[in-house]
């Protein structure tokens, strides 16, 4: 319990921690606090130190130098089996124990603590529901019995089994096809929202790390080279290594530093001098624009049709034909053209569209406002796809 | 001579007693006893040889070295080596050679859990017993099972020779019988001892699969 008026103490303090393997640095001098109800993501190449950070935090491996504290405890004053029991582990490789049954796997650490049976039982059937397992269909199931996405799901009930508020997960999710990681990592997300546990998750995976973390450490040779939320690795990049592990494509941009190539809308809907009025209407409601770009056989644009010079053209009768209609092309943008550039000359056209043509004069897309605004917030904001902003099409995973 | 189904059963109705003495001397004296004892060393030895090099390399080497003597020769050193005539050396031989396949099979059993398991099992917070006991043990059960009927198999067939030192069992109605060119002797003690040989090995197959846990059952 803490004090009024007195911040909560954090769960987990790494001081100057540091492990030296054959005279070489696994971790070098690291520090760090992890607040209560934190999820902490531990990710870099592989050899980073970070399996070996968390493995220092239950003791499974041994600092050589500086110290741990969980809920203020000095943990090398604390007996290793006692201080894992208190702890909750997930590994990648799951290890269930094959000779036992989901009910056993479960209640183990219970078991160890001397929790008596009825007890147990009851705890383990409340985690099974809670990942939608029907306590009567898998209790008395054997590991084998079920995929490996099960498995690793009975594996973290496991660890929530004695109801730890501290969590290390070892890259759990590694070895799952996409699609289980996927279910697996948004349940993980729901049982984070309802219970708060202090979690410390490594991975080499950055979508994962951004998808789930609160707070990101990136780590190489031993060293955290950035640690923030992802927003902020995202934003502002500690350095080259950084920006190249969390992936050009992923990083948070300046509009100066994007091409019009890259967020014009491609495929235009386009008319031909020689169309005749009704058909360039019936070209527009189809495709519901307001505009038709005209250009030529060899696509070099020749002018813009609007709707509204359309609609007068055919009130008044006469002129039939497009190329009669249209008006002159006015302002363009190409393709390497920046998109700040663009910008201006999209907000000085009243048609609220900018043709973007190449040296030839050729028709290679076009930006209007509202393409302008979504395809902006997707490339300069990928990380935002929780405000269901984006799509997160199409992204790399990072290489580990 | 002359061997039918009817001399062989006149020879067993002329000494069925001393047949099934010998029978039980056999089984009892000859397989179970050296095979309990070489378990009661093999399993515990094999475990710690999987925590310490220094017990592995010499005792796998022990044991490998007992199994590479021929078994006449071995029962000739043991009577040299004072342990005298009759059932005694019988029974130390056949300890040693139920030695090995015992130790080995525990000790690779032991070795071949899977490492994440370990790794589970410790970062749960079990302690070294229990990970040998609740852990480790029940997974290579199975295995050191297996050694055990090698073990028990290679001392039926082994134990005839028994005979040669004194040592009795169904090898003594064999010797006999080679001696005394009596073939229905000679196959009254060779047929049973293959018979028994095949029957424990089923007998210890079941209670293998009767006591595997069911979750390791294939």
């Amino acid at each position: 319990m803490s004090l009024p008026g007195k911040s909560v103490p954090p769960a987990v303090i790494l001081e100057r921690v540091s492990k030296v393997y054959d005279g070489s640095y696994a971790v070098r001098d690291l520090s760090l606090e992890i607040a209560r109800g934190e999820l902490v993501v531990l990710i870099g190449p592989s050899g980073c130190g970070k399996t070996t950070t968390l493995k220092m935090i239950n003791r499974l491996i041994e600092p050589t130098s500086g110290r741990i504290y969980i809920d203020g405890r000095d943990i090398s004053t604390v007996n290793p089996t006692k201080l894992r029991r208190e702890i909750g582990y997930v590994i990648q490789q799951i290890g269930l124990f094959p000779h036992l049954t989901v009910a056993q796997n479960i209640g183990l650490v219970p078991y160890l603590r001397g929790v008596p049976r009825a007890q147990r039982e009851e705890r383990v059937d409340a985690l099974l529901r809670l990942v939608g397992f029907e306590p009567e269909l898998y209790r008395d199931r054997y590991p084998r019995e079920l995929s490996g996405g099960q498995q690793q799901r009975v594996g973290v009930l496991r660890a929530l089994a004695a109801d730890p508020d501290l969590i290390l997960m070892d890259e759990p999710f590694g070895a799952l096809d996409p699609i289980t990681r996927e279910q697996l990592q948004d349940e993980l997300k729901r049982l984070q929202n309802t219970f708060h546990k202090t979690i410390v998750f490594v991975t080499h995976d950055m979508d994962e790390a951004l998808k789930l973390a609160d707070r990101i450490v990136l780590m190489r040779e031993g060293v955290a080279v950035q640690v923030g939320s992802p927003e902020e690795l995202l934003r502002s990049p500690a350095d080259e290594f950084v920006r190249e592990f969390i992936g050009k494509r992923r990083l948070v941009r300046h509009p100066e530093e994007v091409a019009v190539g890259e967020i014009m809308v491609a495929a235009p809907v386009t008319g031909t001098p020689r169309m005749g009025a009704a058909e360039a209407f019936q070209k527009m409601q189809r495709h519901q624009v307001n505009t038709l770009l005209v250009v030529d056989e060899q696509g070099v644009l020749l002018g813009i049709l609007t709707l509204r010079a359309l609609q007068k053209g055919i009130r008044e009768g006469g002129r039939s034909r497009v190329e009669e209609l249209m008006e002159p092309v006015g302002a363009t943008a190409h393709p390497q053209e920046t998109v700040l550039q663009a910008a201006r000359s999209l907000a000085a056209n009243r048609a609220g569209l900018v043709p973007v043509v190449d040296e030839e004069g050729r028709l290679r897309g076009v930006l209007t406002n509202a393409s302008l605004i979504s395809t902006l917030v997707e490339v300069l904001w990928p990380g935002g796809e929780e405000n269901g902003t984006g799509h997160g099409k199409g992204r790399a995973r990072a290489a580990g | 001579m002359e061997v039918t189904l009817a001399t062989l059963w006149q020879t067993y109705l002329a000494r069925s007693d001393k047949f099934w003495a010998l029978a039980q001397e056999h089984l009892l004296t000859l397989v179970v006893l050296p095979v309990v004892l070489a378990a009661l060393v093999s399993i515990p030895l094999g475990i710690l040889a999987t925590r310490y090099r220094w017990i592995q390399v010499p005792s796998v080497a022990f044991a490998n070295l007992m199994q590479t003597i021929p078994s006449l020769a071995l029962l000739a050193i043991l009577i040299a080596l004072g342990f005298g005539i009759g059932n005694k050396p019988a029974i130390v031989a056949l300890f040693l050679y139920s030695l090995l396949p015992i130790l080995r099979n525990t000790y690779t059993g032991i070795l071949n859990v899977d490492s994440g398991i370990l790794e589970a099992a410790r970062g749960m917070g079990m302690s070294a017993w229990q990970i040998l006991t609740l852990v480790e043990f029940p997974i290579a059960f199975p295995v050191i099972m297996a050694g055990i009927r090698t073990a028990a198999v290679i001392c039926v067939g082994l134990a005839t020779l028994a005979a040669f030192i004194g040592g009795g069992g169904l090898g003594d109605f064999i010797i006999t019988g080679l001696g005394m060119a009596n073939n229905n002797l000679t196959l009254l003690g060779a047929i049973p001892a293959a018979a028994m040989a095949l029957m424990l090995d089923w007998v210890l197959g079941k209670i293998e699969q009767w006591l595997t846990p069911r979750g390791l059952r294939l």
